[in-house]
């Protein structure tokens, strides 16, 4: 007996039910704000002159291990698990040269703490995201979750860690303040209230507006981060590695989705109890004639009888 | 006769494709012993950039989803009251247990700080309910349980002797809270991959720009639930023809030939889902505009329509060899669909490349001889498989 059409659409009816709700997120998530004790970095570009002190500082202050060859260091290519901040070089094709600063930006609503199962990736003083190695598991998810590829991952190591900029949380929390920002011999690079950098960046960017790339990079990308960036004119923020992102932040999509589906768990117990019903009404009928349950002996015993019958008929 | 009940398949164990098997399982083990002394960077071609390669990919995303037989036929049997394939739902949800318990296997194999692993399950006060991967996580633990829970009866029914005074006591008095239980217990099992297969799916949402936008799309859970239930049957139907292959158990060609039009209609729907999505979002130009990724997409679109019409043509499901064919198509077809969102169609940015190591690739293979072996074991061992009509074979063989 052939299985129709009706029956396959009933089927994709009965288990879809829930995720058919999908396409139509009710409403999309509440965007997140930034947080009011919010601490940052304003990167100028056009300040950088590219001497790396701050990469150095970072190592210091972090006690990061150094890879065997240090060919990172002086490359500077991306982030690894040897450096939690780096500057990259560009080079436009005129020859002009410009310099980028690349550590965690400490998103408003951060991909990765999304991602992670049991919260090991939190936003904590001053809005800065940091790592607790009791809660992670390793599964990496927040690597394929960040849009700015900056979680990394101790891929040489038998008890890996998952490596990023978490604001200097250790020195803040003394009184002290992140190290790259510190040792900046031009303020390139400068730390304090969330509030007070976008400020200064709009001041700059209105003082000399022919100097820059008329935004402030992180003001609404992916959903805002607490580290800013100004370009010099010119140079796209692309073009230093920075992702065009939308105004939405990365996390707010899925979470709108999964919130549909889920929201107070009320569509998978309505989705159970259903199931429930109709699995112990149709398995009634089953249970007539019976195939599975063989707990009851008598079940085994008439099996045996029968096998004894079979064999005893035959020549 | 006692038409459609199960026995023991019986027969030594160690024969010799099993210890072709246990070869490759071996290999497998020693690369693991070296990733877990070193770390995954020396045996693995995993990056920071693509920081999930096949163990995930297709131990896990590919591999649930095959396992998802037990799911497929509960659903039919159970919710669309099919009895008639009920013969088949014993050994469609053992091969789910095995596959799920598999890549439970994998993911362990997978995590860098895998000893914190139990904290997943246990530590419910610092649940992320944000996370999809910890719902994802949770619901397949929970599941795996579950699966080898509903296979109780079946290690009952091989223990228990008949004859024996205590035995019957003890039957009687569990049979009917586990009576009471089971329908729950079923619902359950369909409920929890409902959950986890489509949450597989959203998974990718939150790698955002990352994924190709012809197969980001907010329906990747809908497109993940529907695939996994094709992949599912066709799973069932692999697993029928091999065991019939390999231990003359029935083939069941007929009821197999019922699953071809369901199956079908899942596929098609599938492929129409995703282009009316397409059309609906305005990127259908994207179809032929993405280079390599276009060739890739048209050619899971091809495999999804062409098996499914294939499915649909009589002539092409007659006898039990083009079903299994067509049924491997259907595992292709879905399982390439799924091997792309999470890999092909995922690109961290053009630094990154990734190209699973041999040693990789051995612990995959590993790990698929270990699900062959422990079938064979619990087949041979165990009630599972329906008995050869013509030739009934005794119970306590």
């Amino acid at each position: 007996m052939n299985l129709d059409r009706r029956s396959a659409l009933k089927m994709l009816l009965a288990t879809g039910a829930g995720a058919v709700a999908a396409p139509a997120p009710a409403e999309a998530r509440e965007p997140k704000t930034v947080p009011e004790d919010a601490l940052g970095l304003l990167y100028d570009s056009t300040l950088c002159i590219g001497c790396q002190a701050c990469t150095e500082a970072c190592r210091r202050a972090n006690h990061m291990r150094y890879s065997e060859d240090d060919v990172l260091h002086y490359t500077n290519d991306r982030l690894s698990e040897y450096s939690k901040s780096i500057i990259k070089k560009y080079e436009s094709p005129a020859g002009e040269v410009a310099f980028m600063k690349m550590q965690c930006m400490h998103c408003v609503d951060p991909a990765c703490a999304s991602a992670c199962m049991l919260g090991s990736f939190q936003k904590r003083i001053g809005g800065a995201v940091t790592w607790n190695p009791e809660k992670c598991v390793g599964c990496r998810y927040c690597q394929v979750a960040c849009p700015f590829g900056v979680p990394q991952f101790e891929w040489d190591a038998a008890v890996p860690h998952m490596i990023k900029c978490e604001l200097c949380a250790h020195l803040v929390q003394e009184g002290g303040m992140p190290a790259c920002a510190d040792v900046c011999p031009r303020e390139a690079v400068i730390y304090g209230r969330y509030d007070d950098l976008l400020a200064e960046a709009h001041r700059r960017l209105e003082e000399d507006p022919d100097r820059y790339e008329p935004k402030v990079y992180g003001e609404f990308e992916g959903g805002g981060t607490q580290v800013l960036y100004l370009s010099a004119r010119g140079v796209p923020f692309t073009a230093l590695g920075l992702p065009d992102l939308g105004e939405r932040s990365v996390p707010s999509i899925p979470e709108t989705v999964q919130h549909t589906l889920y929201q107070g768990f009320v569509a998978p117990v309505a989705l159970y109890g259903i199931l429930g019903l109709t699995v112990w009404k149709n398995r009634k009928e089953l249970m007539k004639d019976d195939y599975e349950i063989q707990l009851g002996t008598e079940m085994k015993k008439k099996h045996r009888e029968e096998d004894a019958r079979e064999r005893g008929g035959e020549p | 006769m006692s038409r459609g009940r199960a026995v023991p398949v019986g027969g030594r164990i160690l024969t010799r494709p099993f210890m072709v098997m246990a070869t490759v399982f071996a290999l497998g083990m020693a690369v693991l012993a070296w990733r877990f002394l070193v770390g995954l960077g020396a045996p693995t071609a995993m990056n920071d950039g693509y920081p999930w390669g096949i163990w995930i990919a297709f131990d896990v995303v590919v591999g649930t989803a095959i396992a998802c037989g037990g799911y497929a036929m509960a659903i039919l049997v159970y919710v669309l009251n099919r009895g008639e394939y009920h013969p088949m739902v014993r050994s469609a949800i053992v091969t789910s247990a095995l596959g799920y318990s598999l890549a439970g296997l994998a993911v362990v194999i997978d995590l860098g700080r895998f000893w914190n692993v139990w904290k997943v399950p246990v530590y419910f006060w610092s649940w992320n309910g944000t996370s999809i991967l910890l719902e994802v996580a949770l619901c397949i633990m929970l599941y795996t349980l579950v699966g080898w829970l509903e296979l109780g009866p079946t290690v009952v029914a091989k223990f228990c002797d008949p004859d024996s005074e205590r035995c019957r006591r003890i039957v009687a008095r569990i049979q009917r809270p586990v009576e009471k239980a089971m329908p729950w217990l079923l619902a359950l099992g369909i409920l929890l991959p409902t959950m986890h297969q489509s949450s597989l799916g959203s998974l990718m949402l939150l790698a955002g720009p990352k994924l190709h936008p012809l197969w980001s799309t907010p329906l990747l859970p809908l497109l993940f639930l529907v695939s996994c239930i094709a992949m599912g049957f066709g799973g069932v139907v692999i697993e029928a023809n091999l065991s019939a292959e390999a231990f003359g158990r029935p083939r069941h060609t007929r009821l197999l030939q019922g699953l071809a039009r369901p199956t079908a209609w899942v596929l098609l729907a599938f492929a129409a889902v995703r282009l009316a999505d397409l059309a609906f979002r305005g990127r259908l130009g994207l179809i032929f505009g993405s280079g390599e990724l276009s060739a890739l997409f048209l050619a899971e679109m091809v495999l999804f329509v062409g098996t499914g019409l294939a499915l649909l043509t009589p002539r092409l499901t007659r006898d039990a060899g083009s079903l299994f064919r067509l049924a491997m198509l259907v595992i292709l077809a879905g399982g390439l669909y799924r091997f792309s969102t999470f890999l092909i169609a995922f690109d961290p940015g053009p630094q990154w490349s990734y190209f699973p190591s041999v040693p990789e690739l051995l612990v995959t293979l590993g790990l698929l001889a270990a699900e062959f072996m422990a079938y064979v074991v619990l087949v041979k061992t165990f009630p599972i498989l329906q008995a050869t009509p013509s030739a009934p074979v005794s119970s306590h063989s």
